[in-house]
């Protein structure tokens, strides 16, 4: 498989300052090119004030490097980095509401909870919401129980993702903080290496 | 520094003043209004134009920015007056020409109401702005004031456009000084040069047999006009130019090998697909030079020098890819490579300019036909000028011979809009280009489609008496567009025989000067009259109605295809 231009799944990870309307300038990245975002989740990160998103594309990795740097080119933003899912470790959220008549007559609730991981966040006389954590085929095996006994909504958060190679953003940031920013501010890793990375 | 009450209007003034943008291009209007109150009392430090339309004001501000290699500043109110910015704000942003635009806004408390003349511009212009901002407070406009013209300036340079709702242009504050900024966290205008990069560059070259220099408008806003042709002197290579790049090296250099790209010249066309290292300085590699991309340069190792990261490997992969100023990086080459004679490699591009010039030139600039071509009026301009002249041009076929034809002595000479190819730029850029220089004689060179659009800022140079000599070179048809139905759509002319006004007539009407050219015999004659006159001047030639600008690269065809006939 040739990993510059076979599509699979880059989650991107952008770090910013707080500023309103920077999720508009990072989506029109996205919309200009004409590539759609399977999922993108804003929040707060490991240092107050700035601001981390995470975003899920199915694209080629030749596409995503350029989007990458289009993304840091924007004023406001610190640094984005981009990794396939075998360098991160990430979830997702999913909250089902069942009806309780429904799934308590007709389901043994325990092995549900037990076989899938779920717990029940809301218990009330006319419905119940389960709660799983998992990557998408997890949360989705769970879905697929449920939808015989009446799934009467389900809603499935966006991935946050947390980098296994990073030592976290203090460091960069005291370089960011400096005039004249440090190399590894500026990452060119596969500059000069053409042959090796890039297929035309 | 003691604290004094200022109002937000007299802030962003203040601002203007302490960046050193004297002079200004704007059109007033309801949510504006505080800032021009504001400015009736700084007539003596701000040099207010007052434009036709808000378009017209920013093309001036571009044209300013580029002969004057400082931010230009526009002003226009909320709504309209916004949104008639947005073609010039997406022709500097893929320009790189450093703006700083403000934009009047309604008050804060009716944001998001739909109230008269409100339009939500941040938004509308986020894609074509390298930086946009909405002020709701006074106290913010002195720090942003100053982030607006440090981005519009550094790095690669942009468009920055700054929001200002009514309230906050109104409100006092305590002002405690203007204080410029030169440093954001978020933001690293240059890249950090790379040694090993620098040495990889240095060995391509110097084992290079034929090495060939492509150059942008990079070069001339780094302002690194000398280190380039130091560059290239020191290792004897020809350089070829993008439109932008034009006038960064004079015409007249010895390796100076001509244009690159769509009606580029034939040997750097050709050429691209025979070097072996091809060195490209401060360009992005547009379609309109690469051609057909998958057969661009594929023998070449690339070098790409380039300050904007998001460039290098963008359309075209570099080998080795140069990140940085070219003021910095540049040096650093010209200090590796060795000292080389290529004499025989630059007599090839002598080969081909005298077999490009032997079946287009020659009948282009000395026609033997009874017609006038664009051509001739360009080598008569040269002629008269002796090269010293600012060229600005539209859009089309003109703008293509001008640009292949122009001589120019001096750097910041070619004012064009180059990527976004906007009709209609040349009349208000000119304006600009000559409050930017106004020790130089500043030409608008304009087709008979172009001019009617923005024709209106003819009342700008009247009621400013700047010194703008126009030249509306009239081929009774939307002439590059002509072109390609001719050739590529069976001569199905459609829509494109476009009717004049009486220019002359017109001019007169706004008090300026001019005359027609039917004629070769007063070509000349009149070339030299608009030139002498003092003031601006209207001269409209008729040229050949269907004439064709060659060489052409067919669209989606190789640099090497590239057609003389």
């Amino acid at each position: 498989m040739d990993t510059n231009t076979e599509k699979q799944e880059y989650t991107i990870t952008v770090y910013t300052e707080n500023q309103v309307g920077l999720l508009n300038r990072i989506a029109i990245i996205f919309s200009r090119r004409k590539i759609n975002v399977e999922s993108l989740n804003t929040s707060p990160s490991e240092i107050a004030g700035i601001h981390r998103f995470t975003i899920v594309v199915m694209e080629s990795r030749d596409v995503v490097m350029k989007i990458v740097r289009q993304i840091e080119k924007q004023v406001e933003v610190l640094k984005a980095y981009f990794n396939t899912n075998d360098e991160i470790v990430w979830q997702e959220l999913a909250l089902y509401k069942v009806l309780s008549e429904e799934i308590t007559e007709k389901v043994k609730v325990e092995r549900l909870l037990r076989e899938y991981g779920a717990r029940a966040v809301a218990i009330r006389k006319d419905f119940i919401v389960f709660e799983t954590t998992g990557h998408r085929e997890e949360t989705n095996k769970l879905m697929k129980a449920l939808e015989p006994f009446g799934l009467v909504e389900f809603v499935r958060s966006a991935r946050v993702a947390i980098i296994k190679e990073s030592s976290g953003f203090h460091e960069k940031l005291k370089d960011f903080e400096k005039k004249q920013p440090s190399e590894d501010v500026i990452e060119n890793e596969y500059l000069g290496k053409r042959e090796a990375v890039f297929t035309m | 520094m003691a604290t004094k009450k200022l109002t937000g209007a007299q802030a962003v003034l203040e601002a203007c003043i302490a960046e050193g943008a004297e002079t200004i291009f704007g059109y007033p209007g309801g949510a504006i209004m505080p800032i021009y109150d504001a400015l009736y009392d700084y007539n003596d430090k701000l040099k207010h134009i007052l434009v036709r339309h808000e378009q017209g004001g920013i093309h001036a501000g571009q044209g300013y920015a580029r002969t004057s290699g400082k931010v230009g500043v526009v002003f226009a109110t909320s709504g309209p007056g916004a949104t008639n910015l947005v073609t010039g704000l997406a022709d500097a942003m893929i320009d790189s020409t450093p703006l700083v635009c403000i934009t009047g806004q309604v008050f804060a408390h009716l944001l998001g109401t739909d109230a008269f003349q409100e339009t939500d511009i941040i938004n509308i212009t986020m894609p074509v702005t390298k930086w946009n901002y909405q002020v709701t407070d006074a106290t913010e406009i002195p720090g942003i004031l100053a982030k607006a013209f440090y981005l519009a300036r550094s790095g690669r340079p942009g468009p920055v456009l700054i929001d200002i709702t009514k309230n906050a242009q109104i409100q006092s504050f305590d002002y405690e000084g203007y204080t410029p900024c030169n440093h954001i966290r978020s933001y690293r205008p240059k890249p950090v040069i790379r040694k090993n990069f620098i040495d990889e560059a240095v060995a391509l070259i110097n084992n290079a047999k034929k090495p060939l220099v492509i150059f942008g408008q990079g070069v001339i806003l780094g302002k690194a006009e000398k280190e380039f042709k130091k560059f290239i002197e020191k290792s004897g290579m020809p350089a070829a130019w993008t439109i932008l790049g034009l006038s960064a090296l004079p015409t007249d250099h010895p390796q100076n090998v001509g244009m690159l790209g769509m009606h580029g010249n034939y040997g750097p066309n050709v050429l691209t697909n025979e070097c072996d290292v091809l060195i490209a300085v401060g360009m992005r590699f547009d379609d309109r030079v690469t051609g057909r991309l998958d057969k661009y340069a594929k023998q070449a190792k690339v070098i790409h020098l380039d300050i904007d990261p998001s460039e290098i490997d963008k359309n075209v992969k570099a080998h080795v890819g140069v990140w940085g100023d070219c003021k910095e990086t540049l040096p650093l080459l010209t200090l590796g490579i060795q000292e080389k004679d290529r004499s025989e490699w630059l007599k090839v591009f002598a080969d081909y300019t005298q077999k490009e010039y032997n079946q287009c030139i020659k009948e282009e600039i000395y026609p033997s036909t009874d017609e006038m071509t664009m051509g001739e009026v360009i080598r008569i301009v040269n002629e008269t000028t002796k090269g010293n002249a600012v060229v600005v041009t539209d859009v089309g076929q003109h703008q293509m011979v001008a640009c292949r034809y122009a001589k120019f002595n001096e750097t910041r000479s070619n004012v064009t809009s180059g990527g976004l190819g906007t009709m209609g730029f040349a009349l208000p850029a000119a304006i600009g280009a000559k409050f930017g220089a106004l020790d130089r004689t500043v030409i608008a060179v304009i087709g008979d489609g172009g001019v009617q659009m923005t024709i209106q800022e003819l009342g700008t140079i009247m009621q400013t008496g700047v010194d703008v000599k126009i030249m509306i070179l009239n081929n009774e048809f939307l002439g590059m567009v002509r072109q390609w139905q001719q050739l590529f759509n069976d001569k199905r002319y459609s829509f494109v025989d476009i009717q004049s006004p009486d220019y002359v007539m017109v001019a007169k009407a706004y008090g300026i000067e001019g005359a027609k050219v039917e004629h070769r015999k007063d070509l000349q004659t009149a070339i030299e009259t608009m030139l002498a006159h003092k003031g601006s001047y209207l001269l409209e030639v008729m040229v050949g109605k269907e004439n064709n600008v060659f060489p052409m690269v067919p669209q989606g065809c190789s640099v090497s295809e590239i057609r003389l006939k």
